[in-house]
This record gives C-alpha cells, structure tokens and sequence, in this order.
C-alpha cells in the first residue's frame, strides 16, 4: 500500500490552484460530462458502457459518445459519457472531467475541458504541461501500476479501465454494489478468474481515497419517476428494431459502422427462425436481401458510404419491380473510403437519388438511440405497405452511442409475420386501378387461381410484369411509383415546431442534429434570444404542411454535417429549396468529422443574421 | 424460416390437381432469333415441370440479363428478370429464405462468368441449394456480337475484330474449383441429354450447375457444330469409368480440348448452406421452445437494464 500513499502525495502537488479554495466536494450536481481518452485497446468503451447502464437503471438518463480509429488496435480512442438526471439531449460539448490515460490523451483533449474542469491523468504515461496546471484542476494518479498492484501479476495495461471505473464510482458517489453486479454479469461468462481480476481492480479504484477525489460529485437522482430504461447504442436498437418489426431475413458485408448491425442480426435472428447471410460483396447483399423478400419476407440489407454506392442498382431494380426492402446506411464521412470513422450526414443525397432513372424511394432518418428503434419499425412496415424501398439514414453519431430511453412494450410492438401463400382468383403484381399506387406482391408458393402468374421485373411492364415498351403504359407506371409515395405523404404527420411556434429564425435538422439543435434553442431562449427548431424524419416524402411552418418564421436554416457546397446549401437544404422555391432557406454546414457542438450552431446563426439586412 | 412445406408434400395435396399442361404452362412467344438455342432449353424446361409433376404455383423461375435470361418470360410461372449478373444472389436469398421451392435460375454466359463471376464462386462454394443453367453462347447476343468471357481465342467479334485474345474461362474448371457439388455439361442439340441434366441437377442436394452449350444462330453461328453429329461432329460422353466423386478426373476431362465431354463431370454430397442455416436456427430456437418473439426479445432487453 505504500505506493498508493507515494502516490496520493504526489497527486497532492499537482492539484492546480485554479481549484484551491474552491472546494466542490460532494457538491450536488444535475449533469456531469466525463470523458475518457486512451487508445482503442484499453477497453475505454466498456467504461462507458457501464456508465450508461448504471445510468440506466438508476433513472437517470445517460448519453454518450465514442470515437474510434479506424484501426485495427493501437490507435486513439475516446469515450464520452454525460450523466444527467433531466433529459440528456446531446452527449455534452465539454467535459466537466477529463481521464488522460496517455500523453497524447491529455494533451489532444484537454481543450475539451470545461473552464476549471478537471483532468485525472495516469501518471506512469502523463507529464503534465506547465501552461494547463494553471487552468484545471489536476489529479495524477499511476493508473497502470496501481491496476497491476491491485490484480498482481504484469499483465500491463489489463484490467486498467476497470480500475478507472473504480475512481469514477468513488469520485461520482456511484452505486458501487449495482456497478459491481454489472461487473459480475458482463465477466461471469469468462471464468472465475477473470471475475476476481476485475472485481479486484474496481475495488482497488473505489478504495483509492485521497482527499481529492473521492465523493466529489453526487448527481441528483431524476425528479419525476420514470418507466424502466433500457440502455443500448444506436446500432443495437435499430438491429432490435428490426427483429420487433418481423424482419427475419437479412444480407450484408462487413464494413465500419455497419458492421455492429449486421453482428447483431447474425447472432440473433436464428433465435426467431430467421437467417442473416454474409455475402461475398455489397452487391450480392441487397440481391440476396431483394430475393428474400420477393420470397415474402420482408427483408433488410444495410451498409455504410461506399456499400451504399455499390448496392444502387439493385435498390433501382426494387424500386421498379415494386420489392419491400429495408437499407440501413450507417453514415461515415465520404467521398470514397473517406473518413470511415468519422461523422457526416452526406449520404442524403445517395439515399434519396442513388440509381439511374426515375426511382422514388422511402428516406427516414433516426434522431437517437430510441428512435434508431422506431425508425427501423417503421421502415419495415413502410416497406411493407407500399412494396418499396426504404432507407433508414443513421450515422457514426448514433450509431455508437449508448442511450437510456424508455423500455418498449414489446408484446404489443412485436411482430411474427407469417408467410402468406393464400391462393388468390387472380393476380397483378403491378395494378393500376387503385390510383394511390399501391398494389401487392404475391410470393412464389401463391397459387394464382386464373393460371396467369406474375413476373416481376426490371424493365418497364404492363400490370401483369410482360415488358412494355409502350410510351402511355411508361407514363403510367412511372406515376404509380412515384404516387406511392405521395399516398405515404399523407399519412405522416407533420413535424412538431420546438420554441415559439411562430418568430424570427427556425432551425431545420435531421438525423442526429435533434439533440444539438433542441439544446441551442432551450439555450438561447434561456438566454431571451428567441429561436425554433424543427427536426425532419421523413424526408422522402416529407411530410405535408412544412411551408405553412417556414411561412411563420423571417429565416430558415437548414443544420446539416455535410458541405454547403457550390452553392451554398447542403443537401436537405437543396431538398427543401426545391421543394418549397423559397430562397430564405439557407445553409448551415459543416465537414469538420465530428457532431455540431451547441456553441457552435449558435455562433454560425449569430454570424449569419449579422450578415443578412433584417426583413421586417 | 418456419416454413416446412417441400414440393414433394405440396404434390401430394395436389393429388386431386391435374398434372400442369404444357399450354398452361406456356407464356410469352419467345423473343429469341429463329434457330437460337435457348428454344431446345425452353421446352425442356416445360418437360421438366410436367415429368416432375411440379405444382404451378411452385415454379420459380429467376434470371439475370441477357438473350437467355428473357426466360421467365415465356413461363407461366411465378418469374423473376433480376439485374445482370445477380441473379444467383437473388435466387439464394429466394432458396435460403423458402425451403420450400425448387429454385431455377437460368443465365447467359456473360451473366454466369463476367459481370457475376464473383456471385458464382461463392454460390458454388456455399453450396446454395438451386440448379442453375447457363446457356453458354460464347458470345454476347443481346448487344450483338461483342466477345464473351467465353469466346474461343480468334473468335472475330466487334470488340475484337482481329479475333479475341484473352483466354477463354472454362466453366467446368471455374465450377469445380470453386466448390460446386454437381457440374454437368449438355448442349442444346442434344435435348435428351438435356433432359437427363436437368433432372438429375433437380434430384441433386445442392447447387447444381450445368452448362448448356446453345447457339447464336445470329453471331456465332455453327459455334458448336463439332460437338453435334447432325454436323459431322461428335457429342462425346463422359469416360464409362468416370467417377463423378474424383475432382482431380472431373478437372482433367475438363481440360479436354473443344468440343469435350458431356455428361456429369463431378458430383459429392456436401451440407447445403440452406441445411447449415438451418441447423444454425435450430440450436438457437431450442432453447427458446414455445416463447413468442416478444419474450425472446425481452429476455434481451432485460439485460440491457
């Protein structure tokens, strides 16, 4: 033990004066941000996994964040976690404690520290800067050879995150029994070793008392009483969300951020008498996916940035033979290979145009965590109902970040979609006497009663599926493709106005946005500047009645991850001019590979009303 | 997937059913050139069907791009015209997804071996359960006379108007390699042999491959001519002491010279990808029996509280 006290004097001068006199132990809190940085291998994301689920079933909500390199192992890793005991609408811009595993975590992070933050360094790796021990409140601890202490042996670099969770329970006042029983669960499976190892380490990191760090923080439990949570990352609920709806065939090959998708459904679907295949290639995905489908079940491919490209054609041919199909597009930041595991919303653009020819398709677009599991229901019973494609945009943002929301009610959102072989009098996989588009698939298995069966087909057909190459007969199916989705626009509901519903500027998101967008407004309203917000999730078609909202508000800018390009718009801010011919919708882009910060969004609209005359 | 019905229980409730009639089974009036050979394959098809007694809500029919792949047109079955080259993924994710169907899928030369030749290596490997014909022409029909993966080195066609120069793929030698547990070879001027293939390739637990020499009677004209008696040629089969289970004999005959051997180069039993997903489902689901969906997911779901 006596390198522990060699240790706690050592942390004792380095604690910055910023915070001397300033004491802030066990101050109650509502939220804290902390972010923990480190290289990929140290199990920095299981930290906050814990966190989170901590979080979880402690009723308050959670939402984190996490970075991860695109290689294989050894490069740098973060993970953000905010804990808040309201609602938690973005992972937070700055952390209020920052864990320094590395030299080149403190000094890559620690501009994301809020004014007297403080920084938790490993001292066996970390030299902290003269300029920094001025500005945060420093607290070195050797990490690495107290975990190695604690677990014995010379396992380096093993076991270190949990002994971190260990600091972070003792500093936050954490449950420390629940942490312990999540602990239990997660290494049960792995031997009794390997339990006692991480048991030692947390309790070691809780047990590390040093005037400085322990009880400093105690966050306030959620006021109103909440349902039970559940706690997952963007990509395990939409992954669910699929299973729930009744998907029970799925295709796909690897690639980043997808991939936690694909895993997933591999892993599970068999549970529910379902397959998920890994193809040879992108291509041979969406053909096997299409195939199942055509086969009557409704089934799901999915991908990421360049993925997305090589699948068009296919997802034209299901547009044109009128297949149900789910694309999930886990979006990265492009063009090409890009920064594959970076943000961006870039791939509006693919999702809603991608593919040769007149080829409307369904768009939506997930917000968080909880509504990447609704969005991917909803896709599915889209895809079903009007016999399209849909694509379900999610990004790097969502995809990885771990949420708290309240649990579904699974027995009556579930689905088990039996195949439907009734035999039918007669049938035509492309009828055009409704007029609201839509007509039904019949499987093979369906026995057609008249004896004339449907071919379903990539070259422009008469109702039957026989090629026509007939100009009126074109005219007429390239409307009922395109009418489906207008008989979809008028079952969506129009989107809700967040602020005043009526004023000077509106802010128009989609995708992970909302958060970030919904926190500028409560943010600036707070501060008596009035602003809205509105958040798109249906983007194609988008809903009824969005010009009546631009119509009440002098601007309209559009907040998007993606280039404001040539002229000065990014890519749902083109949808939306198109749409409504209305110039006063403008742009707000970036490309920078990572979230808008709230601070930001307000900055760039303060900026841009300064530069524009005020329309009165 | 929970359905559990084959073709052969389905026949059976159709016992009261007349057997599917050529008529009734007929459709479209081919678009192929007069003399093509695709004719020969299309009405062996029929034959099949109706010597199979397979129900016609039970005949699928899938297709890539090319003069060959118009097939499900001219059946009056459930049909799919898919993407080229693609439509063996189509057809696996139909067979894995509905174990119930015996699927066709029928493809021209460029479908099989150019733009899909990624698609049938690992349709082969993974042992899809499906028969597939390619109606190998050797040359590009559909856009007139540009060279094939297959057209034979000096074949004059508009892309190579001095003769093509790149070594032809042997679609025996690529099938075998790849894994494909039936490869069988016929032509279309043969159509009891044909027939012959084409039933044992639906008899066969497994991708089944056969391909079928068909001529362009537009661009390639007299193609196959010394693989066909009626020309002064010589439809050889198989060595009497050929043993279907010997890749190395199958991979040899295979490298015969032009116009080679017909007949059933190599046929072994391997697991289905279809039996092997299934087996996969039924591990999972045993220890499930008689929960609903909801309760499995929630069994989930409870351990991310």
């Amino acid at each position: 033990m006596g390198q522990i006290y060699f240790i706690f004097s050592m942390s004792e001068t380095t604690v910055s004066e910023a915070n001397n006199g300033n004491d802030s132990r066990a101050s109650d809190i509502s939220e804290a941000t902390i972010r923990l940085a480190g290289n990929s291998q140290d199990g920095i994301q299981s930290i906050g996994g814990f966190l989170a689920r901590l979080a979880g079933r402690r009723e308050r909500e959670v939402m984190t964040m996490m970075t991860i390199p695109s290689t294989i192992s050894g490069g740098a890793s973060i993970f953000q976690v905010r804990l808040g005991s309201g609602e938690v609408l973005s992972p937070g811009d700055k952390a209020n404690v920052l864990f320094a595993f590395y030299q080149h975590s403190y000094d890559n992070h620690v501009n994301n520290l809020t004014k007297g933050g403080i920084l938790v360094y490993d001292s066996d790796h970390v030299e902290p800067c003269e300029e920094w021990l001025t500005k945060y409140r420093h607290i070195g601890i050797a990490i690495s050879s107290l975990t190695v202490e604690a677990i014995g042996g010379t396992a380096r670099d093993k076991g270190k995150n949990i002994y971190a969770l260990g600091l972070i329970a003792g500093m936050f006042s954490l449950d420390t029994t629940k942490l312990e029983r999540l602990i239990n669960e997660r290494f049960g499976g792995k031997g009794e070793s390997i339990v006692k190892t991480a048991m030692d380490a947390f309790q070691a990191g809780c047990r590390y008392q040093s005037g400085d760090i322990s009880n400093l923080f105690r966050l306030a439990r959620g006021g109103a009483e909440r349902s039970n949570q559940v706690v997952m990352s963007g990509n395990e609920a939409i992954g669910y969300g699929l299973i729930a709806a009744g998907v029970r065939f799925g295709a796909g090959y690897p690639i980043t951020p997808w991939s936690d998708i694909m895993e997933l459904l591999r892993r599970e679907l068999p549970k529910y008498g379902g397959s998920f295949i890994q193809c040879e290639d992108e291509i041979a995905s969406v053909s096997m996916a299409i195939g199942a489908s055509y086969g009557g079940h409704v089934a799901v491919t999915g991908s990421s940035g360049p993925g997305i490209s090589l699948k068009t054609e296919a997802i034209g041919w299901a547009v044109m033979a009128e297949m149900p199909l789910v694309v999930i597009d886990v979006q990265r930041g492009g063009p090409s290979t890009g920064l594959p595991t970076d943000v961006e919303q870039s791939d509006l653009n693919i999702a809603l145009y991608g593919g040769h020819g007149d080829s409307p398709r369904v768009v939506l677009a997930a917000s968080d965590v909880e509504d990447c599991f609704y969005t991917a229901i909803e896709a599915v019973n889209i895809a079903r109902k009007f016999s399209v494609p849909v694509f379900v945009l999610s990004d790097q943002a969502i995809a990885t970040r771990i949420e708290a929301f309240n649990e579904p009610d699974l027995k009556t959102i579930c689905k088990d979609v039996e195949l439907d072989l009734s035999p039918v009098p007669s049938h035509k996989p492309y009828d055009l006497s409704s007029g609201d588009g839509l007509s039904q698939h019949r499987a093979p298995g369906t026995r057609i009663e008249d004896g004339r069966y449907p071919v379903v087909t990539g070259l422009e057909h008469d109702e039957s599926g026989h090629p026509s190459g007939d100009a009126v007969n074109h005219i007429a199916m390239t409307k009922k493709r395109r009418n489906k989705l207008k008989t979809l626009a008028d079952e969506l509901p129009v989107p809700e106005v967040y602020g005043a519903d009526s004023g000077d500027v509106l802010l128009v998101g989609w995708g992970s946005t909302k958060g970030p967008l919904l926190e500028a407004v409560e943010e600036l309203s707070n501060n008596g500047d009035a602003l809205s917000a509105l958040h798109i999730k249906h983007i194609n078609p988008l809903p009824n009645g969005l010009d009546a909202i631009f119509s009440r508000f002098n601007s309209v800018y559009v907040v998007e991850m993606n280039d404001g390009g040539v002229y000065g718009y990014g890519q749902l801010a083109g949808v939306l001019r198109a749409r409504f011919a209305d110039a006063r919708i403008k742009g707000i882009n970036k490309t920078a590979a990572r979230r808008w910060k709230v601070s930001e969004i307000i900055e760039r609209v303060k900026a841009s009303r300064a530069e524009e005359p005020v329309t009165a | 997937m929970s359905d559990s019905a084959t073709i052969e229980q389905s026949s059976q409730d159709a016992g009261e059913r007349q057997p599917v009639t050529k008529k009734e089974i007929t459709a479209d009036t081919p678009t192929w050139c007069p003399g093509c050979g695709d004719f020969s394959v299309l009405s062996i098809y029929y034959k099949l069907i109706q010597k199979r007694n397979i129900p016609h809500e039970s005949v699928t029919t899938v297709a890539g791009i090319g003069c060959s792949s118009r097939f499900p047109y001219f059946v009056q079955a459930h049909g799919v015209h898919y993407i080229h080259g693609r439509a063996l993924s189509f057809a696996s994710g139909l067979s894995i997804s509905r174990p119930d169907l015996h699927v066709f899928t029928f493809g021209g030369d460029g479908d099989a071996f150019s733009i899909g030749g990624n698609h049938f290596v690992h349709t082969a490997r993974k042992n899809v359960k499906m028969t597939y014909v390619v109606m190998d022409n050797f040359v590009y029909g559909l856009t007139k006379k540009q060279t094939s993966p297959t057209s034979p080195i000096g074949f004059k066609s508009k892309t190579d108007n001095w003769g093509a120069l790149d070594q032809p793929v042997n679609p025996m030698k690529l099938a075998i390699s790849a894994g494909a547990t039936f490869v069988a070879r016929t032509s279309h001027t043969n159509p009891k042999h044909l027939l012959e293939m084409m039933d044992a390739a639906m008899d066969h637990d497994g991708f089944s491959f056969i391909e079928c020499l068909s001529e362009c009677t537009e661009f390639f004209a007299g193609a196959f001519d010394s693989s066909n008696p009626r020309k002064g040629g010589e439809f050889k089969l198989m060595p009497e002491d050929h043993d279907p289970t010997d890749e190395a004999a199958a991979y040899a005959v295979a490298g015969e010279d032009f116009p080679g051997r017909f007949g059933i180069f190599y046929q072994v039993q391997r697991p289905t990808k279809n039996a092997l997903e299934t087996g996969v489902i039924e591990a999972a689901q045993s220890k499930f029996k008689g929960q609903q969906a909801h309760d499995i997911l929630q069994a989930n779901f409870n351990k991310m509280k």
